[in-house]
């Protein structure tokens, strides 16, 4: 089980719940979790939050594993890495 | 200490003090930077600016301006396809497109004295200056408002009718100015204060400072038949120059290659777009290649300075000097587009310090101004410099030196920051010793001089990545790295290239490549570009060793595991016939078509494990009490490098960083007219720090490595600019008791507060 | 309006051009003549990024007209190296790592090599005051005064 903190405006979306304990392995299960749980948080999970497991800070890593007792605070992004792949792309012909 | 860092050889290039390999052409002039490049035919652009602070457009008639011969294009709002919503990552802070292209082009008003309007370009400057005044726009003047308080109040003018406060419960039914409202908590601070013996509460107000780079921004753009396109620009960040402008300009992204010219300063400030869309755009109209260059008035009104602010502190502490609760409330002023640096101000205020209870709100707040940009820690100086005043205030009270009481209280590995995740190794502890056993912090002061010392926090980012090393026929290695070299990058990167391959520094030649020749790279900005620069050299070169190896163990018949690689050279490890003799790069080379074909690597990385860079700084300054006039007469600057690459650019970014502080707290600021216009767009009234106004600035180096970094290194760009404000406010209270809580603390201001007190004789 | 005809020696040559009346010595040197090291900056005299000499005089050639300069001598950063052999200036900038974006740095070097032409042994003090007129945003100064400091050292030994 890892536990689940969100820190900030976070929380507000899911009715003040800012903890949760949850068998997610990875970064990208985590947010799968969360979501299923709280689907207002779902954009905001992919817009951009920073991930801290177990005290070291990650963002853009979707494929980061989480411990079986790994604990884990969800963020605002610091930024850094990119979500280019959804900034271009052509809109006319 | 890891184990990964005793793995490096510590006794090669890293840590001493090469001569950069960009140096000569820098040295000579031949460097090119944005506005140096022409291209055969170019035609010449420039904008209309808003008079306005705020207003409608009602119409834009250009008809006059087109007729007038000479004139190739002419673009306004009616160019660019207007976009939706949609936040993205933009060095330290978030934007959203939808405001990107009404910032690059205002559409349905001008929200800023400055705000691009229309755009021509013409066979020459003249012609298209003439141009501007022939084009004819009908405004419906508004209300504007330019302080954040004011702009915060329900009755102030609105700038964005659909802008709801975010991060409020229940959501408003009203707009407003308040774009977001943030919070961190940690704790319990009302309970928290009740067990201080001593609080502190103080408000702080700052001004909209600018980067300065001495630079103006510049772009030279060529868009061919087909909608394909070449653009050079001065920018920190190429790749997102053309994210950016592919967007605003609905083009294939690898139509669009970018090129970084050498850039002046950019410091966050040119990370955004202003130009670049402008120039394409242009250039796709006439066909022809536009270049377009920012005066040095335009760069004041209409490129992002940072937020000005008003920011509440409270701090308790028991009598012997233990913090107990700590609160803050930020209000940053975001410009006339959301997107101040207010959430990071908000995570960095307290967290040099290990504080149970913490409790630091912030809002952002947009207003009549040019829209915010990044500037070296964004958010952070503002946020910190009231903490570190109040620190000073309640060390004073306590009876506790300044240094002891922040010592108490310093954050270290395992200490969980007010943002939530526990830190790893950082060096707060090691700069305040540093300070503390410096002969500064002992010399002597005579009347009307004091000393002051403040300590600063930045997290430090990673990110997208790419490197590229190629061996060449003659063993020569060629580095291309993404992100542009703003301050000597590219002597670092070649010093771990030149470790990582054990050849001759020399014998590396880098370049930053444009942005056909590499993956996406995120920009130069969070003190990012060594850090997450050498971690891709050391990827591409690992990449190289393995290829090597491989083709050693082939040409030697034996296994992959029975070679390795070592000071530059593959070696059979079981050789005791000496019958292999061990081959260097260069021997590879020569062969490398008949064995294989040419010889590289490529790292492409999303960097992790950035660790924060704790600084202290200590300075001694003498008033004038007949001219309120402050001078600085000694600086000492401590931070944590983790490992330094190159000694001389982490000094340089010490020194340069402070001296940017100095200026913010003496004499840098906007000055605005009631009419909400710009009165010092120019380097004699908005006043930088020149040669005269500063000492030497010694620096120490601490390092703490960086556990997650090959060689150790931590960030250092950006944290040198957070002491300097209230170690500059500190040494004033010292010289003058006077607690100043007002930046800047210009000659004026300081006059004007010894008068109240009858002290400005001496 | 018909232009000016000028005729002037700028780094030794001979040159030989036509100019509006309003385009500066800078405007000239940069998109006439194709000398872009001294930089524009400000446009205004306030930041030194265009310095050069005119006649062995220090000046913003942003603050000089094209037109003014008929028969006149002109010497830009694109002179200061012999060669291939760097002025002590220039290689005491390298070695003292006194340039970080480097946009400023033609016209320190400019105003440096005015400043020793005129005086052997500066003090630190003197160097700074000279140099007032320059602004670097990059380095606080500190190892651009070292800098000159060493060169002047160097330059009194030879």
């Amino acid at each position: 089980m890892a536990r689940v903190v969100l820190v900030g405006n976070l929380a507000q979306l899911t009715g003040g719940v800012a903890e949760f304990d949850l068998p997610a392995t990875s970064v990208k299960h985590l947010f799968q979790q969360l979501s299923e749980l709280h689907p207002p948080l779902g954009p905001h999970l992919e817009e951009g939050v920073a991930v801290a497991i177990d005290g070291q800070i990650y963002q853009d890593a979707l494929l980061e594993p989480i411990g079986p007792n790994g604990e884990v605070f969800i963020l605002p992004q610091i930024a850094g890495g990119a979500t280019a792949r959804t900034m271009g792309g052509s809109t006319a012909g | 200490m890891s184990a990964m860092i005793a793995e490096h050889d510590l006794s090669g290039y890293v840590g001493t003090r090469t001569i950069r390999p960009d140096g000569v052409d820098k040295v000579t002039g031949r460097a090119r930077f944005g506005a140096d490049f022409n291209l055969p035919g170019q035609l010449i652009g420039r904008v209309l600016r808003s008079p306005h602070p705020h207003a409608r457009i009602i119409s834009i008639d250009t008809s006059q301006a087109e007729a007038l011969p000479g004139v190739k294009a002419v673009v306004t709002r009616d160019d660019f396809g207007d976009q939706p919503s949609e936040f993205i990552p933009a060095g330290e802070m978030m934007m959203n497109y939808r405001d990107v292209v009404r910032n690059v082009m205002a559409r349905e008003k001008a929200l800023y004295e400055g705000h691009p309007v229309a755009a021509v370009a013409a066979t020459s400057a003249a012609i298209a200056r003439r141009a501007l005044k022939l084009i004819e726009v009908q405004y419906e003047v508004l209300p504007h408002v330019i302080d954040v308080v004011e702009a915060m109040r329900p009755e102030a003018p609105l700038l964005h009718e659909d802008l709801y406060t975010a991060g409020v419960e229940p959501k408003p039914d009203k707009a407003s100015n308040i774009a977001k409202r943030v919070e961190i908590t940690l704790g319990d601070i009302d309970a928290g204060f009740k067990k201080a013996d001593v609080i502190v509460e103080r408000e702080f107000k700052t001004q909209p400072v600018h980067q300065g780079y001495i630079e103006p921004h510049a772009a030279l753009a060529s868009v061919s038949e087909d909608g394909s396109a070449e653009l050079w620009c001065t920018t920190q960040g190429h790749f997102i120059v053309r994210a950016h402008c592919a967007r605003l300009l609905g083009m294939d992204i690898a139509r669009l290659r970018v090129t970084a010219s050498e850039i002046g300063g950019g410091f966050g400030g040119k990370t955004v777009v202003y130009l670049e869309p402008l120039a394409l755009a242009l250039s796709r109209k006439a066909k022809r290649p536009v270049k377009m260059v920012m005066t040095r008035e335009e760069v004041f009104k209409s490129s992002g300075p940072t937020s000005g602010a008003v920011v509440q502190v409270k701090l308790g502490a028991t009598k012997d000097g233990r913090f107990t609760a700590a609160f803050a409330e930020l209000k940053y002023q975001a410009g006339a587009f959301q997107g101040s640096p207010v959430q990071p101000g908000v995570m960095c205020a307290y967290a040099p310090y290990d504080i149970e209870n913490v409790k630091v709100i912030g809002y952002d707040v947009v207003s009549n101004r040019p829209k915010v940009a990044a500037y070296r820690a964004p958010g952070a100086p503002i946020s910190e410099f009231a903490v570190e005043s109040v620190v000073d205030e309640l060390a004073k009270k306590l009876n506790i030196d300044p240094i002891d009481l922040r010592m108490q209280n310093a954050a270290h590995e395992g200490t969980k920051a007010a943002y939530g995740p526990k830190f790893g190794p950082i060096g707060m502890e090691e700069t305040l010793n540093a300070i503390k056993k410096t002969e500064h912090w002992n010399a002597p002061l005579r009347k009307w001089q004091g000393r002051g010392v403040a300590s600063g926090f930045w997290f430090n980012i990673g990110g997208e990545t790419c490197a590229s090393l190629t061996v060449n026929e003659d063993g020569t290695v060629s580095l291309m790295a993404g992100t542009p070299d703003i301050g000597g990058l590219r002597a670092s990167l070649a010093m771990v290239a030149a470790d990582e391959l054990g050849i001759p520094y020399d014998k590396v030649r880098p370049i930053i490549g444009d942005t056909g020749s590499l993956g996406f790279t995120f920009l130069t900005g969070g003190s990012r570009s060594a850090f997450s620069g050498s971690m891709a050299v050391v990827e591409a070169a690992k990449q190289i060793k393995t290829e090597l190896c491989a083709r050693a163990a082939k040409l030697w018949d034996t296994k992959p595991d029975q070679v390795e690689f070592e000071a530059g050279h593959v070696r059979h490890k079981d050789d005791a016939a000496a019958k292999f003799k061990p081959m260097s790069i260069a021997d590879f080379a020569k062969m490398a078509g008949k064995t294989g074909g040419p010889i590289g690597g490529y790292g492409r990385i999303n960097a992790q494990g950035a660790g924060p860079s704790l600084g202290t700084h200590l300075v001694d300054l003498e008033v004038d009490p007949e001219t309120g006039r402050v001078t600085i007469l000694r600086y000492t600057a401590a931070q944590d490098a983790g490992r330094a690459i190159h000694p001389s650019y982490v000094e340089g970014q010490y020194q340069g960083g402070a001296a940017q502080g100095i200026g913010w707290a003496l004499n840098e600021e906007y000055v605005y007219g009631a009419d909400g216009k710009l009165q010092n767009a120019g380097f004699l009234d908005y006043r930088m720090p020149v040669a005269s106004d500063l000492p030497m600035i010694d620096t120490i180096v601490v390092e703490v490595p960086n556990p997650r970094h090959p060689y150790g290194v931590r960030g250092v760009g950006e944290t040198p600019i957070v002491p300097p404000l209230a170690a500059v406010a500190n040494a004033m209270e010292s010289a003058t008791g006077i607690r100043f809580t007002e930046l800047p603390m210009s000659p004026p201001k300081v006059l004007k507060a010894l008068k109240e007190r009858g002290l400005n004789k001496v | 309006m018909a232009k000016h005809h000028i005729t002037a020696t700028v780094n030794g040559d001979d040159v030989e051009f036509l100019c509006e009346t309003e385009e500066t010595l800078l405007d000239v040197l940069r998109d006439t003549l194709h000398l872009t090291g001294s930089k524009e900056g400000c446009g205004s005299g306030d930041c030194g990024a265009c310095s050069v000499t005119l006649d062995g005089r220090l000046v913003c050639s942003c603050l000089v007209l094209g037109c003014e300069i008929g028969g006149r001598r002109i010497e830009t950063i694109e002179s200061m190296a012999k060669g291939d052999t760097l002025h002590p200036l220039q290689q005491k900038f390298l070695e003292h790592a006194a340039l970080q974006c480097g946009i400023c740095t033609p016209g320190f070097l400019v105003a440096s090599k005015a400043l020793l032409e005129r005086k052997a042994a500066p003090t630190e003090t003197e160097v700074r005051y000279w140099l007032a007129g320059n602004l670097c945003r990059c380095t606080g100064y500190d190892k651009i005064v070292s800098a000159v400091l060493d060169a002047a050292a160097e330059m009194r030994k030879g």
